[in-house]
């Protein structure tokens, strides 16, 4: 099944097992069910709990805030996570502020979901990849789903939790086969602090590899066919790590890897500086300070806005010879 | 007598129909404040402002005294709308406020000890110290000190009274300075389009911080919600006897109903927050002459204007006296 399905049906699920579950969003009644078709047949099963909304993004986003404080479990479907800007407000100053601010009295879990990602030519505002904006905001958690996750799971785990929730997923995944094939590698998926597994990929046991590699959502697909190319036909053997929950983030699988491979690259979509590996080297530097050979890499898109034209895309994005280079040098 | 009732949280969810989190903090229902059913309705409407009034000042002269720290929004002046709308609410009803929450706060819980603990910073105030005076939760009762997106969250909750098939409503009270920000927009038109049991009181003061009405709103209130489909009522006085009556009719005609506004034009007495303000002084002068409590007073017999004046100040100076020595 593809992953937008997998995604759809786990929304399915969510809303026959809650009834506290209600879905809001721009085009995602049918017969269109969503700009990316996650939310299709969900809208007639459910009528009254999958909403289709007007172009509010901000509007969607408090009304939900609101739903959450009366106890019901909204998700808001943002159809591209660069409008996620327009929602800003309500998730700094209202949606997570009241909670705390109330002395826990009050509970605002409020669930975002949106698409990120380039690779589609889609141009400057309907591209990017904007979570590291949403980093490290107090009382927030930030997950990226992937073909590696069960989708299912999260969503469960966020449902039985108090906390507001953004969610983000790719555009390039959305078709993709799911579960990844990920064939003779070693997979292990332990739940961290968080709540949340960390997906950890490798071609031979940890203790063997020289590298280890921390990357999430569609960056860390691309790794994980990558891990098995360079292992198969070149000898170079690596762990990657992939947390569900980014921010904040169980340090402990990423911190027991670099222990183990001396050696730490970082791997994320979102523009170079500030950013999701910034932080994660910031740490492991510290933390892991005696055990690493080399300073952390951090690699990740220019600083520059996306071109629309495919060519200028390619060469402005992360893509698998910058991260294929960067594992030589490292590993 | 004993005037102090203390609520649980349990009791008030209870109360509330609501199936939420349930933690140990207790409100206290100051009666003095708050006012009896063995009283007449223009005594305890008289109570209530007096009670909003003095609770208000008491705050800038300890303010002025070195007693309270950060910053201070106090609705002198616009009593009447708090208490002449919120009588109508019931328990399972929501308000959501703004800034200039206190008035609707104690007219919806009578919880003066819980208020001033909070902007005092005590850990025994109604959100421990952590909200201080724009951000105040309680069940039935939200204030948020960032405008307008306050407008979406009343929206959602009158949604959840939607979904359960409940007529409770939810009442947001915005001042005109806050018609400034889009959210509100998109929210009338959500609530318009899902017909939300939402009711917008706007307290149109005439002035948006410093800046007045003339240099910041374009084309007329009524008419912004007009245009969403909303059904508006416009009254401009601060008689709470004017306020009430209007506004029991629109909080009944919003139960199990779609969205209405309720604009009502009436004048701030004070600061914005705390020196701050530079208005012609004979403009807030003249307004003097039409303040609540004057308007209404000739309503209540004089032997029970001073006892409600009394047990007001004193309920008022227990609460300063002990917190005072508990700082010492």
């Amino acid at each position: 099944m593809i992953h937008a399905r997998v995604l759809g049906d786990a929304l399915r699920e969510c809303l026959s097992e809650d009834p506290r579950v209600v879905i809001m969003g721009e085009d995602i009644a049918d017969p269109y069910g969503g700009a990316f078709k996650v939310t299709k047949g969900l809208s007639t099963e459910f009528p009254d709990r999958v909403r289709t909304t007007p172009i509010s993004e901000a509007g969607i986003t408090g009304t939900a805030a609101g739903l959450a404080l009366s106890g019901y479990r909204p998700v808001v479907e943002v159809m591209f996570g660069d409008f996620l800007t327009l929602t800003f407000d309500q998730i700094v100053n209202h949606i997570t502020k009241y909670p705390s601010m109330s002395a826990g009295q009050a509970t605002c879990p409020v669930i975002v979901r949106t698409p990120m990602g380039g690779g589609r030519g889609y141009g400057p505002t309907h591209s990017q990849s904007l979570e590291k904006y949403f980093l490290g905001i107090p009382h927030l958690r930030v997950l990226a789903a992937s073909t590696l996750q069960d989708p299912l799971e999260m969503f469960r785990t966020l449902l039985d939790e108090d906390d507001a929730a953004l969610v983000i997923e790719h555009k390039l995944l959305y078709p993709r086969q799911h579960p990844e094939d990920l064939g003779a590698l070693i997979v292990r998926r332990p739940i961290g602090e968080s709540g949340f597994p960390t997906v950890r990929i490798s071609a031979v046991p940890a203790g063997d590899c020289s590298l280890t590699i921390a990357a999430y959502g569609h960056t860390a697909v691309m790794v994980a066919q990558l891990v098995d190319r360079l292992a198969v036909e070149e000898e170079i053997f690596v762990e990657l790590v992939v947390p569900t929950q980014i921010s904040p983030l169980d340090w402990q699988p990423i911190e027991e890897s670099v222990s183990t491979t001396g050696a730490l690259l970082t791997v994320e979509e979102g523009t170079r500086g500030w950013s999701w590996g910034s932080e994660v080297a910031a740490r492991i530097h510290h933390s892991c300070f005696s055990a690493l050979r080399a300073p952390v890499e951090v690699l990740a898109s220019a600083s520059d806005i996306i071109p629309s034209a495919r060519q200028l895309e390619d060469r402005m994005l992360v893509g698998v010879s910058d991260i294929e280079g960067a594992i030589r040098r490292s590993a | 007598m004993t005037y102090l009732v203390t609520i649980s949280d349990a009791e008030l969810f209870e109360l509330a129909g609501a199936d939420l989190r349930v933690d140990a903090l207790a409100r206290t229902a100051e009666l003095r404040l708050l006012g009896s059913p063995a009283e007449t309705v223009d005594e305890r409407r008289y109570r209530q402002m007096f009670g909003i009034r003095r609770f208000e000042q008491t705050l800038l002269d300890l303010f002025d005294e070195g007693l309270l720290s950060g910053t201070t929004h106090c609705c002198i002046g616009q009593e009447a709308d708090a208490v002449g709308v919120i009588e109508h609410l019931r328990p399972d009803d929501h308000v959501f406020s703004n800034h200039r929450c206190h008035g609707h706060y104690l007219a919806r819980t009578g919880d003066a000890r819980g208020l001033l603990a909070e902007i005092m910073g005590r850990a025994d105030g109604v959100c421990a110290g952590v909200g201080g005076s724009q951000h105040l939760s309680t069940p039935g009762f939200t204030s948020n000190g960032v405008l307008g997106g306050t407008v979406a969250n009343a929206a959602g909750i009158a949604m959840a009274a939607q979904l359960a098939h409940s007529d409770a409503i939810s009442v947001v009270f915005v001042g005109d300075g806050a018609l400034g920000e889009g959210i509100v927009y998109e929210t009338l038109n959500l609530a318009g389009l899902w017909q939300l049991p939402l009711l917008v009181v706007c307290e149109n003061n005439g002035w948006a911080q410093s800046t007045p009405q003339r240099d910041n709103l374009s084309g007329s209130i009524e008419d912004r919600f007009q245009a969403f489909g909303f059904p508006v009522r416009s009254v401009a006085t601060t008689d709470v006897r004017v306020v009430a009556d209007i506004a029991g009719q629109e909080v009944a005609a919003t139960r199990g109903a779609g969205p209405r506004a309720l604009v009502i034009e009436t004048y701030r007495l004070c600061h914005h927050s705390k020196n701050d303000d530079n208005r012609p002084e004979e403009e807030v002068a003249a307004r003097w002459e039409q303040e609540p409590l004057s308007v209404h007073e000739g309503r209540v017999g004089g032997p029970a204007r001073s006892r409600i004046e009394q047990e007001v100040e004193l309920a008022i100076a227990e609460l300063v006296t002990e917190f005072r020595e508990d700082g010492s």
